[in-house]
């Protein structure tokens, strides 16, 4: 049984890292959301071997349920269809491998597997206790009964915030521009670049405008 | 009863919360699309619950503020996933773009 459980956890580990990089390295950006998402299920995954059942729910719930799609939403309403062909990483992503790989290999790696971790020693004969999903449940409306409000309202203030900042006047309201609305738009601000050299760019050209004016 | 602490050994968990780690820092420093960054923070995000989860399962099992703090962390990344996302439209409203360097009117 225990080499079972070994094996699933290399399992799942190979499954949630692999998941992680093809979502930091794939061009496409929805694809690269889906591959989160599948990260996602990893964790939770993991999280239901460690036996904390109620946490692995939970992930999937939030993160593969709400988070997932918010994230596609988002990729829905500002997809750059013209800019989706070109390089998505930063001209110096070497510096941002460098980074990471130093933080894994200097820091994390050697702290933790030298540091002698007190773990309890197993109980002999009747099998540990574990707090369950009720015991949590109890804890949240007793011992953290306060934090439980706080996150509430953490969650009330977010939703309003997130209300108002993407929220758009009826007058300044616009459509999606199409992909042809892109490129002629792309294409005139360059050549107003071209124009006026040394000027910043004022741009945000009303697309009515632009396809106005070229009629 | 066989159990994940008798079979894998803390260490090892901790190494793959610190591996998805680097990775979603990696996203986050290299991606040029806002969303990708924030794809790297959920990761990062999801790393750190893993090593909550596991230093409750491996060193206090009987004792629920491991689970409660992980649940804690979920609920902020879900409103900074809300708060985040909120304004990226709201940039791409503005400039027709959602790459970050592109954005750059603070520019000195």
């Amino acid at each position: 049984m225990n080499t079972l459980i070994t094996i699933l956890f290399l399992v799942f580990a190979v499954f949630i890292l692999a998941a992680a990089i093809m979502t930091v390295t794939v061009k496409n950006i929805v694809h690269a959301a889906l591959w989160l998402i599948s990260s996602f299920f990893g964790v939770g995954a993991l999280y239901l071997l460690m036996e904390a059942e109620f946490l692995g729910v939970a992930q999937v719930l939030i993160y593969v349920g709400a988070v997932s799609i918010l994230i596609l939403f988002a990729i829905m309403l500002t997809r750059d269809l013209e800019g989706s062909q070109n390089r998505q990483l930063t001209p110096r992503w070497w510096i941002a491998l460098i980074v990471p790989a130093a933080l894994f290999g200097v820091l994390i790696v050697p702290t933790v597997m030298t540091h002698a971790w007190q773990l309890p020693p197993p109980p002999a004969g009747q099998p540990p206790t574990i707090s369950s999903a009720q015991q949590i449940g109890t804890a949240f409306m007793r011992e953290y009964l306060l934090p439980f409000e706080v996150a509430a309202i953490l969650l009330l203030v977010a939703m309003i915030g997130a209300i108002v900042v993407a929220f758009e006047e009826r007058e300044q309201r616009r459509r999606v521009l199409t992909l042809a609305e892109q490129v002629r738009l792309r294409r005139q601000r360059q050549q107003q670049q071209v124009a006026t050299l040394p000027e910043p760019v004022v741009s945000a050209v009303q697309p009515s405008e632009a396809t106005s004016g070229e009629m | 009863m066989p159990s994940m602490t008798e079979a894998v050994p803390l260490p090892w968990v901790l190494t793959l919360a610190g591996a998805l780690f680097c990775v979603g820092l990696f996203g986050a420093l290299s991606r040029r699309n806002t969303v990708g960054i924030l794809l790297g923070i959920e990761l990062m995000l999801n790393a750190v619950n893993i090593n909550l989860v596991a230093f409750w399962r491996y060193l206090e099992p009987n004792v629920v503020a491991g689970q409660t703090f992980a649940l804690f962390v979920i609920t902020v990344a879900a409103a900074e996933a809300a708060i985040g996302l909120a304004m990226i439209i709201a940039i791409y409203r503005a400039r027709q773009t959602v790459n970050a360097d592109e954005v750059d009117s603070l520019r000195g």
